[in-house]
């Protein structure tokens, strides 16, 4: 659905240049989530800009739904955004129009009638719980009330492709539980594709099917994330699922990622007769799949075989950190 | 009797020439309000929009229009006002009476009111610009559906200082010939001693200054939803 090839991005200041964004290629497939994380500065909202051309990139193609917007300007380009919703991280709201007259605003750039309008935002403020603000302005809004209006604004033309903006970074940890759900529900229901940039590796846990790890003007990794997370060193696993270090002697870090049926490490200990000893870890749904890191001590003399097994069996072990 | 006793005595006989001279002040600004914002306004958005980062980014017209400006803020009325008499000549025929005295309050007031409309605008969030682009919307829109109405309340305190600069502006025209309040205050209160004259033409300027003032407040709070 978006395909954006060897992406650059180089801002020319007085005296320097500075490359936000370094050969990129980002392929996300029509219907998923795909997640952008990084730091800040990492240049993840230079790619989104690039994506919808906000921002234009330096090198590179970038095209959405089949059609090539780098080689759109003008009315044509205008016309393009149109099927891309964007939501913003400070809501990005008109603070002079009331709530209906927000998520109507769209809809009055594409010429849509008087009547159309009017069905239409009924439909969006519905879809997004907020029916009964109609006719309220912003600033009575709460941050997750004005994120809601923000995205109803967004699929007001129906787009295919919804970006977002650090669509929860200002928002409360509550608030952010169910703007992420909205979004994950547009996606199921709307078959909307999302791409989404974000600091933080929570929302990549929850609502991400793909997902990609930027610094500085990079991919450091990309893919879906039960793949990634079944990487060896993958900067994803350890992101998501950070173990404290362990100087303990004959530790592994042992990953798995759907859940199983037989009794494992009771096996280990029974058939290897190994001393198995759980030091950290953490076990959470990701993309609907139970997915577990763990820091394990196994000793005894059969020590190898038993992480043999453990692999054969379908899981990551690493040497632990 | 006290001052004020022998004021209100003495209103008969000046109340006619002193609603004479607010009518005439009221009809200069109301006139000069009107090209202020047919001019005014449209410039206050080109400086924002020529800016560097802005919609239509142009340096050399913005270098322009700024110092078009500046020079426009520099001149002290009363030298501005004899500076464009042949203009005011040519435009209105005439250098006397209020209609005259509308080409030097235009003029004066456009660029103030300009650099007012300026920082209005800048006052508008940069990601409810970049929200619209995301939506496709082309300029002309930008402008009209987005920087005007998020600016509005800022446009109009911006446009209620401009008037009663105006007012104020008008009272140094009528020193020149323009007649209105300022020339009641200047001939008869100045020139004939006649104190009586003097504070009536000061009431009468405080309290078209407050409904104008009081006007403004409640259109802001009208249009204000922050």
């Amino acid at each position: 659905m978006i395909d954006a090839v060897g992406l650059r991005k180089v801002y020319r200041l007085k005296d320097r240049e500075v490359v936000a964004m370094d050969g990129v290629d980002l392929t996300v497939s029509p219907g998923e989530v795909f997640g952008v994380v990084g730091q800040s500065g990492a240049g993840k909202s230079t790619l989104l800009r690039c994506v919808n051309l906000l921002e234009r990139p330096t090198d590179g193609v970038v095209r959405v739904a089949g059609e090539e917007l780098t080689a759109l300007s003008g009315a044509r380009l205008r016309a393009a955004r149109r099927s891309i919703g964007m939501v913003h991280q400070h809501f990005a709201l008109l603070s002079s129009r009331t709530v209906a007259s927000n998520v109507a605003f769209p809809l009055e750039v594409a010429g849509v009638g008087r009547a159309e309008r009017g069905r239409r935002v009924g439909e969006l403020l519905e879809l997004v719980g907020l029916s009964d603000k109609a006719k309220a302005h912003p600033a009575q809004l709460s941050g997750g009330q004005k994120q809601r209006v923000g995205i109803a604004r967004a699929l007001a033309s129906r787009p295919k492709v919804l970006l977002s903006d650090e669509a929860t970074s200002a928002l409360d940890p509550e608030t952010t539980a169910s703007i992420l759900e909205l979004l994950r529900d547009l996606n199921r229901e709307l078959g909307l594709t999302v791409l989404l940039i974000t600091h933080e590796m929570d929302v990549i846990k929850r609502i991400c099917d793909s997902a990609a790890i930027m610094e500085r003007g990079v991919f450091r990794e990309s893919g879906r994330v039960l793949d990634l997370l079944g990487t060896p060193g993958s900067l994803l696993a350890r992101s998501l699922f950070p173990l404290p270090a362990t100087d303990v002697p004959d530790a592994v870090a042992i990953t798995y990622t759907r859940s199983y049926d037989e009794p494992l490490m009771s096996e280990l200990t029974r058939r290897f007769d190994v001393d198995v000893n759980v030091l950290g870890g953490a076990v959470e749904t990701v993309s609907g799949s139970s997915v577990g890191r763990l820091n394990v001590q196994v000793r005894g003399a059969n020590r190898e075989a038993a992480l043999g097994y453990l692999a054969e069996s379908g899981l990551l072990v690493e040497a632990a950190r | 009797m006290t001052f004020f006793d022998e004021l209100a005595e003495r209103l008969p006989e000046m109340g006619p020439v002193l609603l004479l001279g607010t009518l005439d002040t009221v009809y200069m600004v109301l006139w000069a309000t009107l090209f202020t914002i047919v001019f005014g306004l449209p410039l206050g958005v080109l400086l924002v929009t020529t800016d560097r980062g802005g919609l239509t980014p142009a340096p050399a017209v913005r270098a322009v229009l700024g110092a078009v400006v500046n020079v426009g803020r520099s001149l002290p009325f009363i030298v501005l006002m004899v500076a464009v008499l042949s203009l005011t000549r040519l435009l209105t025929g005439t250098t006397l009476g209020p209609t005259a005295a509308i080409v030097p309050l235009s003029i004066g007031a456009v660029p103030f009111f300009a650099r007012l409309v300026e920082t209005s605008l800048r006052e508008v969030d940069r990601g409810v610009i970049e929200a619209a682009h995301a939506i496709g919307a082309p300029k002309a829109t930008i402008v009209g559906k987005v920087l005007l109405p998020e600016a509005l309340p800022g446009l109009i305190a911006g446009l209620v200082m401009t008037v009663v600069a105006l007012i104020s502006y008008s009272a140094m025209a009528g020193a020149i010939g323009a007649g209105g309040l300022g020339d009641i205050a200047i001939r008869e209160g100045y020139q004939r001693f006649n104190d009586y004259y003097l504070w009536a033409t000061v009431i009468c300027l405080v309290v078209v200054v407050q409904l104008v003032q009081s006007l403004g407040d409640l259109l802001v709070r009208r249009f204000s939803h922050r």
